[in-house]
């Protein structure tokens, strides 16, 4: 065990390292001269242009430039905004929360929704419901998801008034709490009706995000729960009478998960693509709409530490993901 | 002469049914799939007739109907059956061409990312250890970044338009087209018909691509069918984002972010390009289940 926990942390670094290459070429690979770039559209002095130069080493030949870079990463420098000149890691770090909180409630409701739907479409496989849940998660799956949300804020915020069309709280209350969720923050503040409120606000976004892992997962358990459905411990455990509700829930679906918690940690990836969308539309302040933004802003400086630090956490969330699947399944350990 | 006309009917009898027919045989039991092909073929119709489908050409502006609304509202006339977006365009004839474009997007980057992908797969499966690993820990790294924020960068680096969206995106999935073709090659690289070709004296690029590549064919097959929707999404979602296609091009994705702002007074500019997408990709996604469950037996989902 101790021997592939290694080998997978071996894997890792050399794409650690990869993935720095590439957010460091990001702004070198810019067409033109990356500080008249930074500078943006007003135009730079020649002093200002050298003292620039000077201060980001871009005076230095590239290897420098490549070294320097990385050792502001492991001192936690990622570099200073240019539009907002603060640190990039700061900004990155105030905005994470609501990402996060965002991502958790999605990933949270597709699990929950997607994995009974997946086990009762398995249990009743071929039958109408099979069918019609199956189809529905195809449809998921194929959900153009920016177009979903502008579907939702017309029928949910427009048409019903349900919910409100964007941000993550009432500009009523003002919240600012330990957590940086706003859900938990708002009942710490104690103050009426913030917690509704940022629970009205978090409903649509989270429905957007989690439509295509939900479609998954849900395909997913299924495929993983018919597999095990044909295996001969259920088949025994069925023959000792044991209700179906003990086979299926127990038996099967507590190996048919195997494949599925696999399935949950990859979505990571397409959490965070998701974000960028949905919180674009919701206006949600998350990293998601500030990758964009800064993309649009051409704060580069910012878009390259975006970049390294999603990278790296969806490294991190794949690496764990493929160690505990290895401590699960001896066959891929010992491979 | 009668023997050997004989020997030619004995084999023909025994030769095996043709693999298209039993592919055939297989796929038609999908309902689903069936359906998928249906759409998916009117949808290529669509987008090669367009010129002569579209009643207007798709930038002709009618100003003195600007947000008429489809036919069977209010104030619908017969003239735009779905109706004209704010700067009175007709929106059949700029879904009909949109069609042209999201097809044009798929063929492009699923051929441009296949190629690519199932050439350095294949040698990736077949070089040495050192090579292979460099190869893989690349695209390991270009997997690291999730597809659209990659696609997003390249976008910002090449500057947008949809060519350049078009490039991003044959990068982003490429990757997944050298995994698989490498795990088929590794798999079938040690055989024994690959034995007996290297014995009959077929050199390595033989090997590589005309005794082992053709026997890899059906994992890559499905997920080159299942990337061409990914790549109409992904480029509409670029498109959407301003970073794909520009205005005025007829590209769902970038209808749609023109119409945003309409989206509380106009509903029918914003839901017919989604519209279009999802059924679009969604007729893909059904073939290419179809696909998979037809040539790839083992990943047969049941």
């Amino acid at each position: 065990m101790l021997r592939f926990v290694l080998s997978r942390l071996l894997t890792f670094v050399p794409t650690f390292f990869g993935v720095t290459l590439v957010s460091f070429a990001f702004i070198r690979l810019l067409p033109g001269d990356p500080i008249t770039l930074l500078a943006g559209e007003r135009g730079i002095s020649q002093e200002r242009y050298d003292e620039l130069a000077a201060q980001l080493g871009f005076d230095q030949p590239l290897w420098m430039q490549y070294f320097d870079y990385l050792a502001g990463i492991f001192q936690g420098d990622l570099g200073v905004s240019f539009v907002t000149k603060r640190p990039v890691l700061d900004e990155f770090m105030a905005l994470f929360p609501a990402t996060l909180e965002l991502s958790i409630c999605a990933i949270t409701l597709a699990v929950l929704i997607g994995i009974p739907a997946g086990v009762i479409a398995a249990v009743n496989r071929g039958k109408f419901f099979d069918q019609a849940l199956m189809t529905t998660a195809l449809i998921g799956y194929s959900m153009p998801i920016f177009w979903w949300a502008l579907l939702l804020i017309i029928v949910f915020s427009s048409g019903l008034g349900w919910t409100p069309v964007s941000g993550r709280m009432s500009l009523m209350f003002f919240i600012e709490g330990p957590t940086g969720f706003m859900t938990i923050d708002a009942l710490l503040s104690g103050q009426e009706g913030a917690f509704k409120s940022a629970v009205s606000h978090l409903i649509l976004p989270t429905i957007v995000l989690a439509t295509i892992p939900l479609a998954i997962i849900a395909r997913q358990t299924r495929s993983a729960m018919l597999e095990v459905l044909g295996e001969d411990y259920v088949r025994t455990a069925r023959a000792k009478g044991l209700a179906p509700l003990r086979v299926n829930g127990f038996h099967a679906l507590r190996n048919a998960l195997i494949p599925v918690v696999t399935v949950i940690g990859l979505s990571v990836g397409t959490l965070l693509a998701g974000a960028i969308l949905t919180e674009t539309i919701f206006s949600w302040p998350g990293i998601g709409k500030w990758m964009v933004d800064s993309i649009f802003r051409r704060d580069y400086q910012a878009v390259q530490g975006g970049l390294l630090i999603i990278a790296v956490i969806v490294m991190i969330v794949n690496l764990t993901v493929d160690i505990l699947y290895g401590a699960i399944n001896p066959k891929i350990r010992n491979r | 002469m009668s023997d050997a006309s004989s020997a030619t009917a004995r084999t023909i009898a025994q030769a095996p049914p043709s693999p298209i027919r039993d592919f055939w045989n297989a796929f038609k039991e999908n309902r689903g799939a069936v359906m998928g092909m249906v759409v998916f073929a009117l949808f290529l119709l669509i987008a090669i007739f367009a010129p002569i489908l579209s009643p207007y050409p798709p930038d002709a502006q009618f100003r003195d109907s600007l947000l008429v609304p489809p036919v069977w509202e209010d104030g619908g006339k017969w003239q735009f059956p779905l109706g004209t977006d704010p700067l009175g365009r007709d929106m059949v004839s700029r879904l009909i061409h949109g069609a042209r474009f999201s097809f044009f997007i798929g063929l492009v980057v699923v051929t441009v990312a296949t190629f690519f992908g199932v050439v350095i797969g294949v040698i990736a499966g077949f070089a040495p250890r050192w090579l292979d690993t460099i190869i893989m820990r690349i695209m390991d790294i270009v997997l690291s970044f999730p597809s659209l924020l990659m696609a997003l960068v390249l976008v910002a680096i090449l500057g947008p338009s949809l060519l350049n969206a078009m490039v991003a995106i044959a990068i982003v999935l490429q990757p997944h087209f050298v995994r698989l073709t490498r795990a088929a090659v590794i798999s079938e690289r040690t055989r024994d018909y690959v034995t007996a070709a290297r014995v009959a004296g077929a050199g390595r690029l033989r090997i590589m691509f005309r005794t082992v590549l053709p026997n890899c064919l059906a994992p890559i097959i499905v997920q080159a069918a299942l990337s061409f929707s990914t790549a109409i999404l992904d480029a509409a979602a670029l498109g959407f984002l301003g970073m794909g296609a520009q205005p005025p091009t007829p590209e769902w994705g970038t209808m749609l972010a023109e119409a945003r702002e309409f989206i509380l007074r106009a509903w029918w500019v914003v839901t017919f390009p989604g519209l279009c997408i999802l059924v679009t990709v969604l007729a893909i996604n059904l073939m290419g289940d179809g696909l998979r469950d037809a040539l790839d037996p083992k990943l047969k989902r049941s």
